[in-house]
């Protein structure tokens, strides 16, 4: 019986109008949420803790470049779970979400890359280096364009995520693979290269402003997802009666 | 109100209101001689359903003629059959080979006729008649050597004709087989079919406009585009 | 099963023969990159040598590349292509069928003629035949990513850019695996490490790649 309401849960949330409404209550949470661990992080970042004694305050960047990095992945693995659960039982508000999570990890991955050379100006003198994560970020950054192009180019949007999803799953895949073969790959010809975190790990007093941080990239990515699929519904259901009458009530 | 139950739940889309309520008009099927069987089967495309569910039955030595307005879906039924759509809803089962013949005509315009043919038994793995004599039944015979993509478009028809005959399937599925035909390449339709049928085969074509003349009378199914939800 | 997939391979190759042109562009490729790389970066046998591995993996890259958008679009096009579902042979196997006459197109020409390319760049003879072994194990794991990549865009109108986007990121570990495998024998060391993750690379892409490609072509059909 429990089993069996728990299903019923699972296939309503597929229904739009319920994801719709889900989407409309939790994203402004999650968002306020988001807005409240970026605040008190980065005021801890920036303001309480003391400077690195090699890196002065450029090392500050690390802030959002670490879990910008982070959320780029473990978007990714969002997306891979979608994907499964879309391929599977064939849920329309999966595959939309699967879909709109791809321009989320993309921003993260450009934020990561971007901080990464901003970073890297002063430290290394180089804007870039062939160096295993940041060629596998960028690697990554081409996965997430690659989905997001194929999703663009079908007009019937249901096939073009479907199809999407089994990138989506090839990548999962290959993506282990890509980061193993560049990290190889940078060792053997270039001997190794400097490692992010220099040769001091890091100092327990810098931990507490980057959990924060991670909090709020996590909230910030739910928040965005939901914004985008309940929009995407929208749009794609916009000659649909729901929505008719969802306008219609508001307007 | 949207109804789910079972299968459709997964699919998200929406049924007519009084889908359920409705008389289910089955398809009489003959437990020894069905060679295909499908049940409420329905293809989506967007998410929406593209025509009514269908129950269809192909028994042996029997053919159905599956027709409708342009756009109710004739083909789409007929490749969901092939098994060429995975089907949305629904259940299909078959028990004998199959051959489809569609609006393409599935040949290769850059190898000769013969070649064609040779490939189509080949690839069948069940050879049935000699390419020659295929070709004359079909009225093109000396035509072996002239490329396919020489021949006109009723010849191309008479083609595809041809490639049911080199290899032995038990299912003939024909999307509108009388189209850019004459009238002796109806004619000869029909004959084909006929023979087809008393062999013990089975056939189910689309058609518009001449309807089969055959010996023994087909079943008929008269297909619906779905409602859609959106208001265009 | 095994008839149809034979039958396929025949008619493909068949086909290949009867475009004589097309079918030789990949070779035309391969010269050409062998002769534009030395007038553009200078003649100099030390450079030449030091960028041999990368310039003759780069050039069977693009040779796999040319030939993908023929791969399933003309099939799609005349038909031929949904008959492979009211078969009795499964389309997995058919796929692979058509993946391995890509190769025999496109990846064994570049193999070869990888001698005349090593000499032409001044590789050295001791990596000659790890050039050779690394080619026989990666130019198929070309093959099946460019199939893959083809079946999810054969529904797209646009797909040669898209084909490119997809292909990029796949290809990553092939080309580092392989180029590294023969900078190693260059430099007089063991290929082995290389080759064997190159090889597993191709066990897991034979494994895991048709079945993709099998459900990308099947909702590209529609």
């Amino acid at each position: 019986m429990i089993w069996h309401n728990i299903k019923v849960g699972f296939h309503r949330l597929g229904s739009p109008p319920v994801f719709h409404r889900l989407c409309r209550v939790v994203a402004p949470w999650l968002w306020a949420g988001a807005a409240i661990c970026a605040a008190f992080g980065l005021y801890k970042a920036l303001y309480l803790v003391p400077p690195d004694y090699q890196q002065s305050d450029s090392f500050r960047i690390l802030y959002v470049h670490v879990p910008a990095a982070w959320q780029a992945m473990a978007g990714y693995l969002v997306m891979s779970v979608l994907a499964v659960i879309a391929l599977v039982w064939r849920i329309r508000t999966t595959e939309i979400m699967a879909m709109m999570g791809a321009p989320i990890g993309a921003a993260f991955t450009l934020i990561c890359l971007a901080t990464g050379s901003i970073w890297g100006r002063p430290m290394w003198g180089t804007w870039w280096a062939w160096d295993a994560r940041l060629t596998s970020m960028l690697v990554l950054l081409f996965v997430y364009l690659g989905i997001m192009g194929l999703y663009a180019a079908f007009e019937d949007k249901r096939k073009g995520a479907r199809v999407a999803c089994i990138l989506i799953l090839v990548g999962l895949v290959n993506i282990p693979i890509i980061h193993f073969s560049v990290e190889w790959w940078t060792t053997l010809h270039q001997g190794s290269t400097i490692s992010f975190f220099g040769e001091s790990s890091m100092d327990s007093s810098m931990m507490p402003p980057l959990i924060w941080m991670v909090i709020a990239t996590k909230l910030m990515f739910g928040a965005a997802l939901l914004d985008r699929s309940r929009n995407e519904l929208i749009e794609q259901d916009r000659r649909k009666g729901w929505v008719r009458q969802k306008l219609g009530a508001s307007a | 109100m949207v109804r789910y139950s079972n299968k459709q739940t997964i699919c998200m889309f929406r049924l007519p209101d009084d889908y359920f309520s409705r008389p289910r008009a089955r398809r009489h099927c003959l437990p020894m001689k069905a060679l295909l069987q499908a049940d409420q089967v329905g293809f989506t495309r967007s998410g929406e359903l593209v025509f009514e569910p269908a129950d269809v039955c192909l028994n042996a030595g029997q053919a159905l003629v599956i027709s409708g307005p342009n756009g109710s879906g004739k083909t789409t039924l007929l490749r969901v059959l092939a098994g060429i759509l995975e089907p949305a809803t629904g259940k299909l089962s078959r028990s004998a080979s199959l051959a489809f013949l569609g609006h393409l005509a599935a040949v290769k315009g850059d190898l000769s006729c013969r070649e064609n043919l040779e490939f189509s038994t080949r690839f069948s793995g069940q050879p049935g008649m000699a390419v020659n004599r295929a070709m004359a039944r079909v009225g093109l015979a000396g035509l072996g050597l002239r490329p396919a993509r020489a021949l006109s478009a009723g010849q191309k028809r008479r083609l595809g004709l041809a490639g049911l005959l080199v290899a032995r399937r038990d299912i003939w599925l024909l999307d509108e087989p009388y189209a850019s035909l004459d009238d002796a390449g109806g004619e000869l339709v029909d004959q084909l079919l006929d023979e087809h049928l008393a062999g013990g085969g089975t056939a189910a074509l689309s058609t518009h406009q001449r309807q089969p003349r055959l010996q023994t009378d087909p079943d008929r199914l008269v297909i619906r585009a779905a409602l859609r939800e959106s208001v265009r | 099963m095994t008839r149809a997939m034979l039958a396929l391979l025949r008619r493909d190759l068949r086909l290949a023969v009867r475009h004589g042109g097309e079918s030789l562009m990949p070779l035309v490729f391969l010269f050409a990159v062998l002769i534009l790389v030395p007038l553009g970066v200078g003649p100099g046998p030390n450079l030449l040598s030091a960028i041999a591995p990368g310039m003759v993996w780069v050039a069977a890259l693009l040779a796999s590349l040319l030939a993908l958008e023929h791969l399933f679009r003309p099939d799609l096009d005349d038909g031929t292509l949904e008959q492979w579902w009211t078969g009795e042979t499964p389309v997995g196997l058919l796929v692979m069928t058509r993946l391995f006459s890509h190769w025999l197109i496109t990846g064994l020409p570049v193999i070869v003629f990888a001698p005349v390319a090593a000499q032409m760049l001044y590789l050295p003879d001791r990596a000659l035949s790890t050039l050779v072994v690394s080619l026989l194990i990666g130019t198929p794991l070309l093959s099946l990513i460019g199939g893959l990549a083809s079946a999810l865009t054969l529904g797209t109108n646009r797909g040669s850019v898209l084909l490119s986007i997809l292909i990029f990121p796949l290809v990553v570990p092939v080309l580092i695996f392989a180029t590294g495998a023969v900078s190693a024998a260059a430099d007089g060391l063991s290929a082995r490490a290389h080759l064997g993750l190159l090889s597993a690379l191709l066990i897991l892409a034979v494994t895991l790649i048709p079945l993709a490609t099998t459900a990308a072509l099947r909702l590209n059909i529609e």
